[in-house]
């Protein structure tokens, strides 16, 4: 990866403000991952804005250098969407967890991948609402008891890669916390790719999924190089287990892209009513 | 031939298909050009695409944007179904029914009013005519009727011809056979002579609203389809683009406001509009906005609810909604247009307001002045100079909720170095750092306060008309009736002043105050079925001893009448 050089390091992307997580949070290694996919990209802070909804994971922004927003749960996609459209030139990326995105915020991560907006999408999935302490997510396996839900929801997971590629994503990923480096190639990558790139990070939440911990012995490289073919990439990704790390989908669709060149002088459009 | 009049009303209904629209809107453009104000409405049965419609249309040698008591002149091409619009088509023994034999009698509750009924066979006439239509002749029997010059009639169908500017044959004969038919009843609602001319608009209200949004500076606008709000950003979507902005179709109102508060966030002024059940699902984000001290406009055109209520209808009973809808300690701008073309100007504001104090500002504007198309005085409209404090590198430690004075505090614009902060609906201290501390969040609550307050709002707060010891104190679309209601007052003696509020939130209690000084009696005018302005009044200052409300909920606007013989009773009791 050629990146210019700007000579800033991993560590000019990261704030003075101490993060909220519990220690051993998977988010800790995402925001890292941030940071070093930010320095390989040759980007300055100003020029980017991290976009975020509510949850553990949507505090990140704030842990950033960059230009931040953490709106209200769920809202992220469209609240970026507005920033990209409004200011193409700056690198938006959304980031939050699997209750803001899959859930409350459903419907905006169908528009999106839709819409193919250019904006990085991190989803930082701990199959667990982790803010709220412990209950299940759209990603949540049916039979995890919870205080909520006691035995289980008895409901089948939400398939985020999969809706994703349905929905007309142009990037799809999916990396692990518990590997910084390799999820920030992933990021980096991602954000290089024009449209809406969505990239799904496998990041524990120790506290209310300590069975978690597990999940750095599931998961491995996707044993395929990615694909530019939809056909291909949605056998792949519907029969995947959910643990195959990598670029799995890199689509060639063209961005979101509203013309807008001024043409016209304020004044020309009153002439309709003028009588 | 009766005495020319000042304002004639006049109502064309017909089934689908029988063009009573294109007649309508020739008409409102004949009057135009021939010098009068005017203003058409229009009413539909509840097919979404074709079925029984009526043109309103009001002509008058003053600018008149509301309705009139009654209607001169109902001209029916058909009766099918046009019963269902009676309520809305108030008719009088004074007034004339036109009916083609050919299709039955006028209904019973037409008939009933006392009114005189004429006979013109539309059809027949029409179809004597080789591609002749009957709302032509209607249209021309119309224009007879007011005593409209032929060639005015004939310079609007040519307008609205589809052959650029031409007028057919065929339609310019059945214009005439009309005004044939007019000359044959007398010119009996002939209008008086036309003011003088000065410079005007023939503009919708939703039309008004975007063109105002854009002089504010808005180039960025999200938006969900709703009734009656949807021609606003169907005006919005192609000017936007001329002017180098974009117009995005949300999938949803929780995206549009999202998407708007993203944009204005990136420093590019922004805007949506929605109606009642959109603006319910904003409510959320507009707490953000105010958190987060992002400037945004939303418009509400109000429509009649809960729920999705009368949908084309007018109603004003998001006033709540707009002021107490948000959760939290909330301060936010309210702005209501008082007239059509103060749809413009208020929407301008509105966005300058928002701008200037980093604040949401919801402007309620109402389906009667949203779709009603109207002859206005041109207004003066200049280019908003940019509002927005912004803050410039100075290698200072940037503090984006810094508690000044004002309350206002420089925002930075993404892309500039050295200033980054995450905007945030999280309670936070001055530099945008969450904080659960409660002094920040008291420092905080009063520093979005003190923006509202400490702010001069000027005297573009409310109209304050005439002199007397009753004032009528209204808001928004009813401010049209209330006016002539006051200048008939007046004939019968009973001075009476006008207030009509512009600026709804932040409150102007001293400015009222001024307002009513002298007044012993207000009579509170609202189009809600629970009084919610007077209520909003009682709570944020002291009104004179005696207070009445006159309110009711839509769908029918307020005609001059009801408040005119309320004032006149009340001055007398
Ligand atoms: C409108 C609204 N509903 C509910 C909440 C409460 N809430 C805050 S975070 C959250 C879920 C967070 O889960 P997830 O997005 O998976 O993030 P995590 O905390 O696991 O990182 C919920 C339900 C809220 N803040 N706003
Ligand atoms: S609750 Fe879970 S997701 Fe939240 S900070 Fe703690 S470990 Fe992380």
């Amino acid at each position: 990866m050629n990146a210019p050089d700007t000579g800033l390091a991993p560590q000019s992307f990261k704030s003075d403000i101490k993060p909220v997580w519990c220690p051993g949070c998977g988010d800790f290694s995402v925001l890292a991952a941030i940071t070093r996919a930010l320095a390989m990209l040759g980007l300055r802070p100003e020029e980017v804005a991290i976009v975020s909804g509510i949850g553990c994971s949507s505090r990140i922004p704030a842990y950033t250098t960059c230009y931040g927003f953490h709106g209200v749960h769920g809202r992220a996609l469209p609240a970026a969407t507005g920033l990209k459209i409004a200011r193409p030139e700056l690198t938006v990326i959304v980031a939050g967890g699997d209750g803001d995105g899959y859930s409350i915020g459903g419907n905006h991560f169908l528009h999106a991948c839709r819409r193919n907006v250019d904006l990085t999408y991190l989803v930082m999935d701990n199959h667990v609402y982790g803010m709220t302490k412990g209950q299940p997510s759209p990603t949540t396996e049916p039979g995890w008891s919870s205080k909520l839900a006691p035995g289980g929801t008895g409901v089948r997971e939400f398939h985020p890669l999969v809706v994703a590629l349905a929905s007309g994503a142009n990037f799809i990923a999916r990396g692990f916390s518990g590997d910084p480096n390799g999820c920030a190639r992933l990021i980096a990558e991602a954000v290089r790719h024009p449209g809406f790139s969505f990239v799904e990070i496998l990041s524990p939440c120790v506290t209310f999924r300590p069975d978690q911990r597990a999940w750095k012995d599931l998961v491995r490289p996707a044993p395929v190089e990615p694909t530019d073919d939809p056909a291909r990439a949605a056998r792949r990704l519907m029969t995947d287990d959910g643990f195959n790390l990598g670029i799995l989908y890199k689509g060639r669709r063209a961005p979101y892209a509203p013309a807008r060149e001024p043409r016209t002088a304020l004044a020309e459009l009153a002439k309709e009513f003028a009588l | 031939m009766s005495s020319p009049l000042a304002s004639v009303s006049v109502a064309l209904a017909g089934s689908g298909g029988a063009g009573v629209m294109t007649a309508g809107n020739m008409l409102l453009e004949a009057l135009a050009r021939a010098g009068y104000y005017g203003l058409m409405t229009r009413s539909s049965g509840p097919q979404i695409r074709g079925g029984e419609s009526v043109a309103m249309v009001r002509a008058a040698t003053f600018p008149a944007d509301g309705p009139d008591d009654r209607f001169h002149v109902l001209v029916a091409i058909d009766w099918q179904n046009v019963v269902r619009f009676a309520d809305e088509i108030p008719l009088g023994p004074e007034s004339l029914i036109v009916g083609d034999p050919a299709q039955g009698e006028p209904p019973e509750h037409f008939a009933r009013c006392g009114a005189r009924f004429a006979s013109v066979p539309f059809k027949a006439i029409a179809k004597a005519i080789a591609g002749g239509w009957p709302n032509m002749v209607a249209l021309g029997l119309l224009g007879g009727l007011m005593g409209l010059a032929r060639e005015a009639l004939e310079a609007a169908v040519a307008r609205a011809s589809r052959k650029g500017g031409e007028a057919s044959e065929a339609n310019l004969a059945a214009l005439r056979a009309g005004l044939a038919e007019a000359a044959k009843l007398g010119a009996a609602f002939a209008l008086a002579a036309p003011p003088a001319r000065t410079p005007r608009w023939l503009v919708t209200g939703n039309e008004a609203a975007g063109y105002g949004a854009l002089a504010g500076g808005v180039r960025f606008v999200a938006a969900y389809p709703i009734t009656p709000a949807t021609e606003l950003l169907e005006w919005m979507a192609p000017a936007l683009a001329r002017l180098g902005g974009t117009l995005v179709q949300a999938e949803d109102e929780l995206a549009s406001i999202n998407m708007i508060l993203g944009a204005s966030y990136g420093g590019v002024p922004a805007l949506t509009a929605t109606s009642g059940p959109g603006l319910a699902l904003m409510t959320e984000a507009l707490g953000l906005g105010v958190a987060a001290e992002i400037p945004i406009v939303v418009v509400d055109v109000m429509r009649t609810g809960p729920s999705t209520g009368i949908a084309t209808k007018t109603e004003q009973a998001d006033l709540n909604i707009a002021l107490y809808g948000l959760h939290g300690d909330a301060p936010h701008v309210v702005v209501a247009p008082n007239s059509l073309a103060d749809c413009c100007a208020a929407t301008q504001w509105a966005v300058e307001l928002a701008e200037a104090l980093q604040v949401p500002a919801i402007v309620l504007s109402d389906q009667y002045f949203g779709q009603a198309r109207g002859v206005v005085e041109r207004p003066v409209v200049r280019e908003s100079a940019p509002r927005r404090l912004t803050a410039q590198p100075d290698g200072a430690a940037y503090r984006r909720y810094a508690l000044t004075p004002s309350g206002v505090s420089p925002m930075a614009i993404p892309g500039t170095p050295g200033l980054a902060y995450t905007a945030d609906g999280l309670e936070h201290n001055e530099r945008g750092t969450p904080s659960s501390q409660p002094a920040d969040h008291l420092a905080q609550l009063e520093k979005r306060a003190r923006k509202l307050e400490a702010f001069d709002c000027g005297e573009r707060w409310a109209s304050v008309e005439g002199e007397g010891e009753i004032a009528v104190l209204t808001f928004g679309s009813p401010t049209a009736a209330a006016r002539e209601a006051v200048v008939r007052a007046a004939a019968d003696g009973v001075r009476a002043r006008l207030v009509s509020v512009r600026l709804l939130s932040p409150a102007q209690p001293a400015r009222l105050a001024q307002a009513l000084a002298g007044v012993e009696r207000v009579l509170v005018v609202e189009q809600n079925h629970s009084g919610q302005f007077l209520r909003y009044l009682r709570s944020v200052c002291a009104l004179p001893r005696e207070v009445a409300s006159l309110r009711r909920p839509g769908p029918l606007p307020f005609r001059p009448g009801e408040i005119h013989r309320r004032l006149v009773e009340w001055s007398r009791a």
